[in-house]
């Protein structure tokens, strides 16, 4: 029955291929070559997830071991690939969505230089690979190294047009950020390692870290799953380390699409979820979660209301709904929370995708005060983002109703106060959704006449994936269906089960009655629908074209955040380095290190006086001290 | 037999090696004085050689007698020694006309 299972491997090796043929042949493959292997190996790897669906669905897992990864002492951390619900879900989101992507990007790179292309898809296998390294990994540690891996991606997609600057700058502001909370999941594992001499998810025996679920004490477990959650705010772009994620927008529009939104920014999402239970068992963490969540949810969706870049608005928009994740993992709705992660890797990479094809049809041009009208133009982009912000804007039957809503209903059966707080958080991301979709796509177009020349709709390549991604959106919320509407069970609850089985039976969710989760579908389509029609009332026939004043402008601002951390954090910094450079460096260091070579040089010049060259005196060295030797031999030494 | 005698006799045979080989600067002179002081020592193991077999014969015929042995051994070196040692002076001779150890002082010519 295994035998399916044990072609695990298969998964990660096809892009780890991909990427050495594409990276170490950039030069040689002509173009076309490079996006068949590219997208083809992700395809294969697809194709092999889809059958360890099929397996995991029938109810089998698997834990397969490749080789001795470290092993010294007691402890042992094997090289081992998990798969189970979880997992298996993951693999399907990434490489599904991943392969759509790869086809995507040969027709949206296609104006690059061969071997720059090249180096794109290497990079983007690379990244696939990485990231099913660190959903597949069946230890911490493998997890680790993936989650390291799309970092490094990440950074390397982020700087890919190197020879800008401000891109530079995004990329190693993406990474440094990233590193920040790395540090906090690294500490986590090695506190696991200390505490439990093991870091595996679970044995046989029952001795990995989710089996011995009650042998830590309370404070190991506030603080190991408090050290985790901050490796996923660098990694999912939470309070207070999100500020990467705009920045990141400076990558290719695909790279944003398939890393900025859809799979490496879950990554956090989906090690909370792997560790559910340690998160069960330490409430204060989840308190913390659901806070921190809440309140990027909220700020997020407040500054993207003002963002006139069209990627930034979807960056702000990706940074609020993973806060909505996070809140769902604070109130114990994990069913939820990865839920949401799947039909915000459908409507956001394909929303992304939509932006991209309106780039690629404005000539770069990605400040939507300069676009409008471009319904005509573009009818098959126009479509499916239409789909997308609906989808994200939570209104039935599209898939974000299904997730989000679950999230709320979660979050009011904890605190009714998270509810209202989230609540508001969806009134505005649809509120800025159809203001982006109105601004963009309605009224008149506001570019130049050489722009509205060249307005095309971008080739099937890039809307092929569109459609199937707005399919996908459209009907992606039906796996996981609510028990209200008296259609059978919640689809995707049944299936992860096992994998939340333990934080259930120590915790139960609370369950609301069907009035109440009427009532609060109600509320948030209601909020929804009246927030879209503000938007589309306000925008679409005459958009905001003026620079933005009073607090429009702290939102366009974002806050201020970026200025703050310059001046409580890198100002600091830089002046710190400025003093060690100056003061220590200078004053302290090179004095030690010239005052070794002088002190070597002056008694080195004392010494050569004694080899005159004159044999008496050597002869008298000798005797004097043959006596010196005597003397303490015979009459000082007792 | 009072060995003091042929101790003083030898410290004085050795330090008189000692200046010499200090204080003077022909080659030849300094190698003399190092076989005085050679001899010294000779004289002292011969002088004890002695005394040991005198007090020990009693117990053993050849009591005693490594001392002397030694003796044999230090003359064979020395004679070697002298050969080298008067083929370097040649040498130094010839390099420099002089057998004044003081105009040796550089590692090359």
């Amino acid at each position: 029955m295994n035998n399916v299972l044990q072609l695990v491997w298969l998964v990660p090796f096809f892009p780890l291929v991909g990427f050495l043929i594409n990276g170490l042949f950039r030069k040689q493959l002509s173009k076309s070559l490079i996006s068949i292997i590219g997208s083809g190996m992700v395809l294969a790897s697809f194709v092999v997830s889809v059958l360890l669906f099929t397996e995991v669905k029938n109810g089998n897992t698997h834990v397969a071991n490749l080789f001795d990864f470290i092993s010294f002492g007691s402890l042992s951390i094997p090289f081992a690939f998990q798969i189970d619900q979880l997992s298996s879900l993951f693999l399907l989101i990434i490489t599904g969505v991943g392969f759509l992507i790869h086809v995507y990007s040969a027709a949206y790179m296609h104006e690059e230089r061969n071997d720059h292309f090249g180096r794109y898809f290497c990079y983007l296998n690379l990244f696939v690979f990485s990231m099913l390294l660190l959903v597949l990994g069946a230890n911490y540690v493998i997890m680790f190294i993936g989650w390291e891996g799309v970092g490094l991606c990440s950074y390397l997609l982020i700087g890919y047009w190197f020879k800008n600057t401000e891109y530079n700058n995004a990329a190693k502001k993406a990474f440094i950020m990233n590193r920040i909370g790395d540090l906090g999941f690294l500490i986590a594992i090695f506190w696991l390692i200390a505490k439990l001499g093991t870091v595996t998810y679970t044995t046989p025996e029952g001795t990995g870290v989710f089996d011995v679920f009650n042998k830590l004490t309370r404070t190991d477990y506030i603080g190991i799953t408090l050290l985790l959650f901050v490796g996923a705010t660098g990694k999912s772009a939470q309070l207070p380390l999100y500020t990467w994620l705009p920045d990141a927008m400076a990558g290719p529009t695909p790279v944003s699409a398939l890393i900025h939104a859809a799979t490496m920014v879950t990554a956090g999402i989906y090690m909370i979820a792997r560790s559910n239970i340690l998160y069960t068992m330490a409430p204060e963490t989840q308190s913390v979660v659901a806070a921190i969540g809440l309140a990027t949810a909220l700020f997020a969706a407040t500054i993207a209301i003002k963002q006139n870049d069209i990627k930034k608005v979807l960056a702000y928009s990706t940074v609020s709904q993973l806060g909505y994740m996070f809140l769902g993992l604070g109130v114990g709705a994990y069913t939820g929370a990865v839920f949401h992660v799947m039909t915000h890797a459908f409507f956001k990479a394909l929303l992304f995708l939509g932006a991209g094809s309106v780039i690629h049809a404005m000539h770069h041009e990605q400040d939507i005060r300069n676009m409008g009208g471009l319904k005509k133009h573009l009818p098959v982009t126009h479509l499916t983002f239409l789909i997308g912000c609906i989808a994200i804007a939570g209104i039935p039957p599209f898939s974000g109703f299904f997730s989000k809503d679950e999230i709320l209903a979660a979050a009011f059966a904890k605190d009714h106060l998270y509810y209202y707080l989230g609540v508001a958080g969806a009134l505005m991301t649809a509120f800025y959704m159809f203001r982006l979709y109105a601004t963009t796509f309605l009224g008149k177009f506001r570019g130049t006449e050489e722009q509205k020349h060249h307005l095309h709709e971008s080739p099937a390549a890039m809307t092929i994936p569109l459609i199937v991604l707005a399919i996908l959106s459209i009907a992606g919320g039906f796996i996981g269906m609510p028990e209200v509407f008296n259609m059978g069970e919640h689809k995707l609850e049944h299936f992860l089960a096992p994998i939340f089985e333990a934080s259930a039976s120590y915790k139960e969710v609370p369950h609301l009655d069907h009035e109440t989760e009427y009532m609060l579908m109600g509320i948030s389509v209601g909020v929804a629908v009246l927030a879209i029609l503000v938007a589309l009332f306000r925008y679409s026939k005459k958009p905001e074209v003026h620079e933005p004043a009073g607090f429009g402008k702290v939102l366009a601002d974002k806050w201020y955040i970026d200025e703050l951390y310059q001046f409580i954090i890198v100002k600091p910094m830089q002046w710190f380095a400025r003093f060690l450079n100056n003061i220590i460096e200078k004053n302290f260091i090179d004095w030690l290190i010239n005052g070794v070579g002088r002190t070597v040089n002056y008694t080195s010049r004392q010494v050569r006086l004694l080899q005159s060259g004159l044999v008496g005196n050597y002869v008298l060295l000798m005797v004097l001290s043959m006596l010196a030797l005597f003397v303490v031999k015979f009459f000082l030494k007792k | 037999m009072l060995i003091e005698r042929y101790i003083y006799l030898a410290i004085a045979l050795f330090c008189i090696g000692i200046v010499g080989v200090l204080a003077r600067r022909n080659a030849i002179i300094i190698f003399m004085c190092i076989e005085l002081m050679l001899n010294a020592v000779n004289l002292l193991l011969v002088a004890f050689s002695k005394m040991h077999h005198v007090a020990g014969v009693a117990k053993s015929a050849s009591a005693g007698i490594d001392g002397q042995l030694f003796v044999f051994f230090i003359m064979v070196v020395a004679a070697a020694e002298v050969s080298v040692g008067l083929a370097i002076i040649v040498m130094m001779y010839r390099n420099t006309h002089s057998v004044d150890v003081n105009f040796l002082n550089r590692l090359k010519h």
